[in-house]
């Protein structure tokens, strides 16, 4: 019985795999957003019988990256693996694992013109020649979500959410005293908006050399003045109860403090609009950029994002990349992609898209939809502010994680952790080097 | 012992009935091991293109790195402290249910239970409870002026793994103190009883002193789970976090090697672990498996 059902099992398999190429694609997108990125999957499926795309869930953003690495090593690669944006330094430093997406495109002659997605996008992911290596897919960027309530209820306008950190001192000290709620703010992945996004949104190297865009043989500048008085602020806040800390990585305790009406702003991706929506049912939330600091010259430039791209692996039969190709084709074409941006959060990642959602009137229809793509095309991206690119880039956010921990703990100071972070970092750096240079 | 030996008339049936248990030997542990010990002599870029050969380069670094030897020294804290937390509780509650008549058996099953708890959900409801947001202890211990953070405070976040570990050894640990207790004849306390010493002077004299084998035992495999078994409690409560506080050996040779890709490193401390085990193995056959009475 057994082996009639391993051998049914195998025959099945066996004739799927006959009838189209099977496309694998690791991702890691659980959940909600893992439902509807296996909808997009499905539709175009259906739209075509040449190709079969097969996607798996393969855990968090560094599983997922770890288990495609694994599986190289082993030649069990996937076709496509999704690799969230601090990974990418690693993987453009793998030049004989990746293959470019410009190339996939070019050799299956597909059509491809860089110049249709958003510049502050493509920018974190094309080489120092303007060749895009990977496929966006899920770019976000941070953006502030305040309580409207709380805001009315504290004698604030509810329209209008802080526009510089003095402004957002000064209304969580006003929301606290009025006892609308107990505290002023709270964020998720400090790393990522507290010092990448502080940086470039202030115009402020984050390392040297296009902050490591220009090669190997950068090192960090993130203690500088601008950060440093952000963390003394933000450990000052935290003594006041103005600041809550949510935790490291992307701050998993930070959400339920905003939901639960305790804090009154909250920083967190474009692309948490999705769960906020969903939990913030009892109180009418507002959308804002991110705060600045007045007095900075420069401020407001425009933000980095996050998120992840589609990176190819070499090693797979010549004709599963023209499906790969198409498949690229399809997922960047204005109709998914204005779906998926719409639907998630994420931001769209070409111009067409964003323009698709303007004429169906959603972000007339969706106050608030639109801050992120404002946020990022504010001004053209600078030197400082069009993303970063650093080896072991996972590590050094560990490092600021923990830095910042030390800060808050009140065993450092914002200067003393911030050099930490710079030393630990370049550490890690050189490491990376001496392995791949 | 020496009745108990079987003859085979057949040689190599022995081998073949061995051959299974040798096997999976082989493949899930000399194989992986022996990997482990060529990877760390290795420096290697994650996909594994370029490799060299960097002889102890790996393990040079591990001792002049300030987060490998902050890492030996939490781990040193919390082996220890689980041990001691977990034998001393298990024993006080072990010399408890052994006053104990009828209810003895009630007792013992009671006390086993968190035995059986899987560890990452035992770090999950101890994390829980201690939530900072949201944590019934934590609003107690609020209530009662301790600002209770293990997201923040390296001391709390290691007394907060301390507590998750300990808690299903005390079980694990009660069982071998019982069984030491039923062992230990009663006529010797009722002499010490006639004589005139009192319950806590018979405990320091008598029980604790024949104990000794049983305590012994339990130290080893207490240290050995602490350092070794704890990686899925860690994992689910603080990470290894605040600031490293609670990044133990195990836990710094996962983060190194499956989030930082750093596989040599990650490999010769692996193989560091794997020489601290074998002297911890080494221990408890040469001195106390000696002296253990069953």
């Amino acid at each position: 019985m057994k082996k009639a059902l391993l051998a049914a099992l195998l025959l099945s398999t066996s004739l799927t795999q006959a009838n189209a190429a099977e496309i694998q694609w690791w991702h890691a997108m659980g959940g909600e957003l893992g439902a509807k990125l296996e909808a997009i999957v499905a539709d175009y499926n259906e739209s075509q019988d040449e190709h079969t795309v097969v996607p798996t869930y393969k855990g968090t953003y560094p599983e997922t990256m770890t288990a495609a690495i694994a599986a190289f090593r082993a030649n069990e690669q996937p076709h496509i693996v999704q690799v969230f944006e601090v990974g990418t330094g690693t993987m453009m430093a793998a030049e004989g694992a990746v293959y470019p997406v410009y190339e996939v495109m070019a050799d299956a002659g597909e059509e491809f013109d860089p110049a249709n997605f958003l510049p502050s996008v493509v920018g974190y992911y094309t080489d120092t020649d303007g060749n895009m290596l990977s496929m966006p897919f899920n770019s976000s960027t941070p953006i502030v979500y305040y309580n409207k309530d709380v805001f009315a209820e504290a004698g604030l306008d509810p329209e209008q959410p802080p526009r510089t950190w003095e402004e957002l001192e000064q209304f969580s000290q006003q929301i606290i005293e009025s006892g609308a709620a107990t505290c002023g703010f709270t964020s998720g992945w400090i790393s990522w908006i507290h010092l990448e996004n502080l940086s470039a949104w202030h115009n402020q190297p984050i390392g040297t050399m296009e902050n490591g865009f220009g090669g190997l043989g950068t090192e960090l500048t993130v203690n500088g003045d601008v950060q440093t008085r952000h963390w003394e602020n933000l450990a000052r806040w935290q003594q006041e109860g103005i600041f809550q800390y949510g935790g490291p990585v992307g701050g998993d305790d930070a959400p339920p403090k905003f939901y639960a009406q305790e804090c009154a702003i909250y920083m967190n991706s474009s692309a948490s609009r999705a769960g906020v929506v969903e939990n913030a049912t009892d109180f009418e939330v507002g959308y804002g950029m991110l705060p600045y600091y007045e007095d900075v010259e420069g401020a407001p430039q425009n933000s980095i994002i996050g998120g992840a791209t589609l990176w190819v692996l070499q090693g797979k039969a010549e004709e599963d990349y023209a499906g790969v190709a198409d498949f690229f084709s399809y997922l960047s074409s204005q109709e998914v992609q204005a779906k998926w941006h719409q639907e998630t959060g994420y931001l769209p990642i070409t111009q067409a898209a964003y323009d698709l959602g303007q004429e169906q009137g959603f972000y007339a229809e969706n106050p608030g939809s639109d801050v992120s793509i404002e946020q990022i095309t504010l001004n053209e991206p600078t030197e400082n502010s069009k993303g970063l690119r650093f080896g072991n880039y996972v590590q050094i956010r560990t490092v600021i994680d923990e830095e910042f921990q030390a800060l808050l703990a009140g065993s450092k100071t914002a200067e003393e952790a911030l050099d930490a972070v710079v030393e630990r970092g370049n550490e890690l750096i050189r490491e990376f080097e001496e392995i791949n240079g | 012992m020496q009745s108990k030996r079987t003859v085979f008339s057949n040689r190599a049936l022995p081998y073949m009935l061995l051959a299974p248990q040798l096997a999976v030997t082989a493949i899930f542990f000399l194989w992986p091991a022996a990997q482990a010990f060529r990877q760390s002599f290795l420096r290697e870029d994650a996909f594994g293109f370029s490799t060299q050969f960097v002889w102890f380069d790996n393990y040079m670094r591990l001792f002049q790195s300030a987060s490998y030897l902050n890492s030996m020294a939490v781990t040193a804290v919390f082996a220890t402290s689980v041990a001691v937390l977990s034998i001393v509780i298990a024993l006080a509650l072990a010399v408890a249910a052994n006053g104990m008549i009828r209810s003895q058996q009630t007792y013992s099953t009671l006390i086993i239970w968190p035995y059986a708890v899987a560890p990452a959900v035992a770090g999950v409801m101890w994390w829980f409870m201690f939530n900072p947001t949201i944590g019934i202890l934590s609003y107690l211990m609020r209530q009662a002026g301790y600002n209770w953070n293990h997201g923040l405070d390296g001391t709390d976040a290691m007394i907060l793994v301390v507590i998750a570990s300990s808690w299903k050894q005390i079980s694990y640990n009660f069982l071998f103190f019982l069984a030491g207790l039923h062992a230990i004849p009663r006529s010797l306390t009722e002499a010490a009883a006639i004589d005139g010493a009192g319950p806590i002077k018979r405990f320091f004299t008598i029980t604790l002193p024949l104990l000794s084998p049983t305590t012994f035992f339990l130290v080893v495999v207490n240290v050995v789970y602490a350092m070794f078994d704890t990686f899925a409690v860690i994992h689910a409560t603080t990470e290894g976090g605040p600031n490293q506080a609670t990044n133990i050996l195990v836990y710094k040779v996962f983060d190194d090697g499956f989030i930082g890709l750093n596989l040599g490193s990650s490999a010769a401390q692996s193989v560091i672990l794997m020489a601290i085990v074998t002297v911890f193995t080494f221990i408890q056959f040469r001195y106390i498996e000696r002296r253990v009475e069953y």
